[in-house]
Order: structure tokens, then C-alpha cells, then sequence
């Protein structure tokens, strides 16, 4: 009764360029697998987006172990991008996934800027996908990733070979492994970005002293957890400042307040990556903890919130 | 279907050096648990350390929905569990993964080595209640870091033990104790769990004498349940293409695995 009641009171839903969620909560692509594997912990139904897991052209096999290693208050991982391919993702196992009603969103990456183009190109074919969130930003494979997200021009081509090809909001993912961010968020701008994602990991390593070698077994590896938010948060202040795209922004949210802080820098909606880990079904509390503080702050809607802290 | 639960901490004591034991009250997941699973458990409220630590199920009560187990300080993680008093409450996942086949009525042999002895006693029960005959070969360093047999045999089950320094049983390496102890024709399976060049020595055994059996392997998690590939590791089986530990195991065919 009472849930019906804030219903009509506050508005949590949101347009991210495009894409409607109906609350601001995102869950990270290669955090949460293609949506089942925590569907015993949480109601996937309660979350705004499931970002499933980074998808490329050919099937990809990953990187060698040990691809995590925890870090203080954050981890490092190198995965490598494992994944099926985009056809077996499209073919066999999207359409079990489309049946729950989720907002599901592709990650994609690409070895080319061709290559982002024709996986754009099958995914619109499909029916099933709310947007396309491009992975220009992976740290952990050799091709492709990061190199698209820290040359501007790269990443206006990527986005508009993507843009011309779909019909889909798309959103490219920023990678904080660069001088100037915000000249990276303009060229996506440019290229025609719907929205930005923002950030991906920081690329880090750990060292073995027993054995004298690099813990992981890719050397480098993304950096992720609450160790990262200060600088998720300074990023996307100067982005929302200066370039007038939605932001989903993220690194290291674990809690409400966390989220709110993105907000309040200028994120329309939040992505949880490594707080799933510790909490699977801290997607449903943070959306949950967000309404209540609309509702304690006798807002009429999250919207209201972004970027009240940019000065 | 695995489950979230508060578990009830009843007890947390020293079994050995650095060598602990846990129960605590989750019915739900106690229903559900097979041996060879494991829970994934919180080890403080603060995010630092930051992942949850996994670890297998040492034995259940499913009466009483209480869980066991044993662990070894290892670590932070570890050595933040070993706070937890009575009373406490403790955020656990599980059960996860998949476990070991139980058999019906074979003559089974269990090897385990160091605090890979953990998830070897809920399988001997569960083994016992299908009618198996059952040898434990139980292996460790020295015997102040070995939890006490009583356990299995309470379970009515035979354990050897064997110890680097002879402090306790055999002087030597467990897999050596087993391979004069048995009869090769006389085994229909092994499961092991352990260090891995323990695990191999059994497997070599069970390949020279064609006996099937099943491993249980370790690899560092992050979710637990799938989402994140982070335990991924290759099997012979399937060429380039890697496993998640967490989730197709952690328990694999013997035969299947590539052992370090
Ligand atoms: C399926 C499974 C079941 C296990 N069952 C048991 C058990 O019943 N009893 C027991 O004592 N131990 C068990 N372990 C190992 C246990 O998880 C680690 O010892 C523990 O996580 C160490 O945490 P720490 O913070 O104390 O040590 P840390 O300081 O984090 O690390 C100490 C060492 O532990 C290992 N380790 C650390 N984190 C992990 C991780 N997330 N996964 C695997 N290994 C890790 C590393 O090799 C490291 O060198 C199991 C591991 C797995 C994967
Ligand atoms: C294990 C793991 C795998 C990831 N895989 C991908 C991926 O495939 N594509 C991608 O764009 N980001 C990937 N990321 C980055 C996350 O989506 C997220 O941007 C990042 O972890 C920061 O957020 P967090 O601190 O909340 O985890 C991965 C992160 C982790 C920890
Ligand atoms: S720990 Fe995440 S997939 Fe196994």
C-alpha cells in the first residue's frame, strides 16, 4: 500500500539519451555476467540496466590466471575480455534474457573501427537490446580497448561508424587512463554519443615479492572498488561541466551514498561493478535507498539531484 | 537454488596452529548444500579486505541448519573470520558451485591434505549414507596444523594419517602412504582435494591403474557464482576454452584437470 503511494510521489525514472530506465541503477558490464548468474540473489526485474558482459566479434578465450587479485578496498582484474562472440551472445543467449522485461544493454568491443561497426550493425537486427555501451576502454586486451579511448579522433570514428549503423542510444565508455578526459568525452560528443559511461577501470598491477613476478597473469590489470571513486567522481564533475551529454557514471560504489554522490556531480544514473560482489542485491537496496532519499528530501524526482554539486 | 543468509554464529575455535572451526545457523543453505560446494562468506562490514572469502562445507547438520567449517589462517580474510564470537551474526552466499557425484555402493578412497580435509568429511557422511566403503588418507605437515580424525571416525569411517614430520602416523607423503596401504583392484573412485601436487600424485596413481575419481580446485573468486570469470582455468577437455572454477566446479573429473 505505502509503495503504491510513493510511486505517485517521486519519479525515478530516467532518460539516459534515449534509453529509459526505470530507476537510475545500473549494473556493470563484466560484473554480473548476462544477467542469471545472480538471479537467485536479487530481482533483476528491480534494476534500472544489466550491462552484460563485454562482447567482440569472434569468440574470445581470456587471459591467463590468475586473472583477480584484491587490492586495498579494490581489486584488479584482467579478464581478457572472455566471451562467446556476438552471434552466439545474439543467437542463443539473448532471447532467454529478453523474457524477464529487463533493460538489457550490450557492452561491445571491437579489434577496429569496422569491426564496432558490424557488431553494431547484428545487434540492431535483434530485437531485445535497450542500448549499445562501447567498451573503448578495456585495459586487458592487447587489440582494440583502451587504444579507441585515449586517441580523441579514434573515438569519434568509433562512435560514428557506430552511430550509422544503429538506431540504438549509444553510449561509449570512457577510460580514465588519459591526460584530458574531457577532450576524449567532446570527440564522443562529436562522433554523436547519446550519453557517456564513465569510468571503466584504472589500469594497475600487484607484485608477488615470494616470487618475484607479477601477480596476474596479463602483467597489468583494471583497477575497480571504492579505491577508484574519488577519481570516477572528479572525472565525471569536469565532464558534466563542460560537455552537455547524460552521464552514467561509476567506479567503486558500494552504497547510497556513494550513488547519490555521483549524482550530485552530474550522473543521471549510476553502475555498479565490484559492489555486486560484495552484495548481490546491493543493486535493489541502492535503487530502494535512492527513493527513500527523494522522498526524505521531498524531491519529486531523482532528476532534480544531478549535478546540484557542481559549482 | 543458492541463497543469501545471516548464519548464526554458535561457535569459533582454535582446532590446531593456525587451524580453525566454525558453526553457524543457516537452515536455508544447510538444505540445500551437496558436499563439495562451498558458501562465500563476508568477512567484515568495511570494504577492506573487499571480496568475500570462499570456502568449502566441512559439515552439516541439516536438521539443524547448522553449517561447518574449517579453515585455515591464510591471510586477513581469514584471520577476520577468526573474530566472529557467538551470537555474532555472519552475511554468507552459498550453497555454490557444483559437488562431487556421489556414488552408491562403490568402494571409494578420499585423500585429502591439509585444510583440504575440509570438504572431505561431509562427502564421507554423505558417502557412508549410500552405503560405500570408504578410506580417508588425510595429509599434513606436522599434526598441530591437522584437525583432530574423531570426526570421521565417529562416521564409522577408517582414516590414515600422515605427517612431513612424523609427529603423527605415517613419516612421509600421504599419496605414499595410500599406494602401499591399497589395492588397487579393489578401487572403484578417489576424491581428493589438496594441494595440487598432492592431487597429482593421486591422479597419476588412478590413471596407472585406470580408476576414475574427482578433484577439487582452488583459484581466487571474486562473485562466486559465474558473473565475473575471474576463476577461470582450462581443462584438458576443452581445448582453449577455460572453466569457471566457482561455477562448472569447483570439483572436476580427475582426469580432465591439469594439475600444477
Ligand atoms: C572453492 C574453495 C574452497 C575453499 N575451502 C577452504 C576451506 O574449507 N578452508 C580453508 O581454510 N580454505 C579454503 N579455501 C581457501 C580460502 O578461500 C583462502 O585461504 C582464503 O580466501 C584466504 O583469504 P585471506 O584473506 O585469509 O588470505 P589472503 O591474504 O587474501 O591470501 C592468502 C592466500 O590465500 C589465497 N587466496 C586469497 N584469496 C583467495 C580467494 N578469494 N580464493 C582462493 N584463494 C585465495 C591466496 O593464494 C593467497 O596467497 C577455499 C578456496 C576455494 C576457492
Ligand atoms: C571482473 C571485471 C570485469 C569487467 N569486464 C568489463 C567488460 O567486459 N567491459 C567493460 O566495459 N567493463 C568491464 N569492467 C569494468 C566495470 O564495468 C566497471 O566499469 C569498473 O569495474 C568500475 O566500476 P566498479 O568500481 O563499480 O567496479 C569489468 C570490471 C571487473 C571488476
Ligand atoms: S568467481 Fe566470478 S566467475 Fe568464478
Amino acid at each position: 500500500m505505502t509503495k503504491e503511494v510513493k510511486q505517485v510521489l517521486v519519479d525515478m525514472s530516467v532518460n539516459l539519451g534515449g534509453m529509459k530506465m526505470q530507476n537510475p541503477i545500473a549494473v556493470a558490464s563484466g560484473t554480473f555476467g548476462y544477467g542469471r548468474e545472480y538471479q537467485d540473489f536479487v530481482d533483476i526485474t528491480r534494476i534500472g540496466a544489466v550491462i552484460v558482459k563485454g562482447t567482440t566479434l569472434e569468440e574470445r578465450y581470456g587471459n591467463l590466471a590468475p586473472r583477480i587479485y584484491e587490492t586495498p578496498a579494490g581489486m584488479l582484474n584482467a579478464i581478457g575480455l572472455e566471451n562467446p562472440g556476438i552471434d552466439v551472445f545474439l543467437n542463443d543467449y539473448l532471447p532467454s534474457l529478453r523474457q524477464d522485461g529487463v533493460t538489457l544493454v550490450a557492452n561491445i568491443a571491437g579489434n577496429t573501427v569496422d569491426e564496432y561497426a558490424l557488431i553494431s550493425r547484428k545487434i540492431d537486427k535483434h530485437p531485445g537490446i535497450a542500448g549499445i555501451e562501447l567498451n573503448i576502454s578495456c585495459p586487458n586486451v592487447k587489440q582494440g580497448g583502451m587504444q579507441f579511448g585515449t586517441d580523441p579522433e579514434l573515438v569519434k570514428q568509433v562512435v560514428q561508424a557506430v552511430k550509422s549503423e544503429t538506431k540504438l542510444p549509444v553510449i561509449p565508455k570512457l577510460s580514465p587512463n588519459v591526460t584530458d578526459i574531457v577532450s576524449i568525452a567532446k570527440a564522443a560528443r562529436d562522433g554523436g554519443a547519446d550519453a557517456l559511461s564513465m569510468i571503466n577501470t584504472l589500469m594497475g598491477m600487484a607484485v608477488d615479492i615470494e616470487r618475484k613476478r607479477p601477480v596476474l597473469g596479463n602483467i597489468f590489470g583494471g583497477l575497480s572498488g571504492p579505491a577508484i571513486k574519488p577519481v570516477a567522481l572528479r572525472m565525471i564533475y569536469q565532464v558534466y561541466k563542460e560537455v552537455d551529454l547524460p552521464i552514467l557514471g561509476g567506479g567503486g560504489i558500494v552504497n547510497t551514498r556513494d550513488a547519490l554522490e555521483f549524482i550530485l556531480v552530474g550522473a543521471s544514473a549510476v553502475s555498479i561493478g565490484t559492489g555486486n560482489f560484495v552484495n548481490p542485491a546491493i543493486a535493489e537496496e541502492i535503487a530502494q535507498g535512492l527513493e527513500n532519499y527523494v522522498i526524505e528530501q521531498g524531491l519529486n524526482g531523482i532528476n532534480e539531484l544531478v549535478g546540484a554539486a557542481v559549482l | 537454488m543458492p541463497l543469501s543468509e545471516k548464519g548464526l554464529v554458535i561457535s569459533n575455535q582454535r582446532v590446531g596452529r593456525d587451524l580453525w572451526e566454525m558453526e553457524f545457523l543457516a537452515p536455508g543453505i544447510a538444505a540445500e548444500s551437496k558436499p563439495g560446494q562451498f558458501v562465500h562468506i563476508r568477512v567484515g562490514d568495511d570494504h577492506d579486505p573487499l571480496l568475500r572469502r570462499p570456502l568449502s562445507l566441512y559439515d552439516i547438520d541439516q536438521n539443524l541448519g547448522r553449517i561447518t567449517l574449517l579453515y585455515k589462517i591464510a591471510g586477513r580474510g581469514t584471520n577476520l573470520l577468526s573474530k566472529f564470537n557467538p551470537d555474532q551474526l555472519i552475511d554468507v552466499m552459498g550453497p555454490l558451485g557444483k559437488g562431487f557425484n556421489l556414488l552408491q555402493g562403490r568402494r571409494v578412497i578420499l585423500v585429502g591434505g591439509g585444510v583440504g580435509i575440509a570438504p572431505l568429511l561431509f562427502l564421507a557422511r554423505e558417502l557412508q549414507a549410500r552405503q560405500n566403503e570408504i578410506a580417508v588418507f588425510y595429509g599434513g605437515s606436522s599434526s598441530d596444523e591437522m584437525c583432530s580424525p574423531d570426526r570421521f571416525v565417529n562416521l564409522g569411517v577408517g582414516i590414515m594419517t600422515a605427517t612431513m614430520d612424523g609427529s603423527t602416523g605415517f613419516k612421509g607423503l600421504v599419496t605414499d602412504m595410500m599406494k602401499t596401504s591399497i589395492d588397487p583392484l579393489s578401487i572403484d573412485y578417489f576424491y581428493t582435494c589438496g594441494p595440487e601436487a598432492m592431487m597429482a600424485a593421486v591422479a597419476e596413481y588412478a590413471v596407472q591403474h585406470d580408476i576414475a575419481g574427482e578433484v577439487s580446485l582452488e583459484e581466487y573468486m571474486a562473485c562466486g557464482v559465474g558473473a565475473c570469470l575471474g576463476c577461470a582455468r582450462k581443462l584438458k577437455v576443452t581445448d582453449n576454452a577455460y572453466v569457471k572454477i566457482c561455477k562448472d566446479g569447483p570439483v572436476f573429473p580427475m582426469h580432465d584437470v591439469e594439475l600444477r
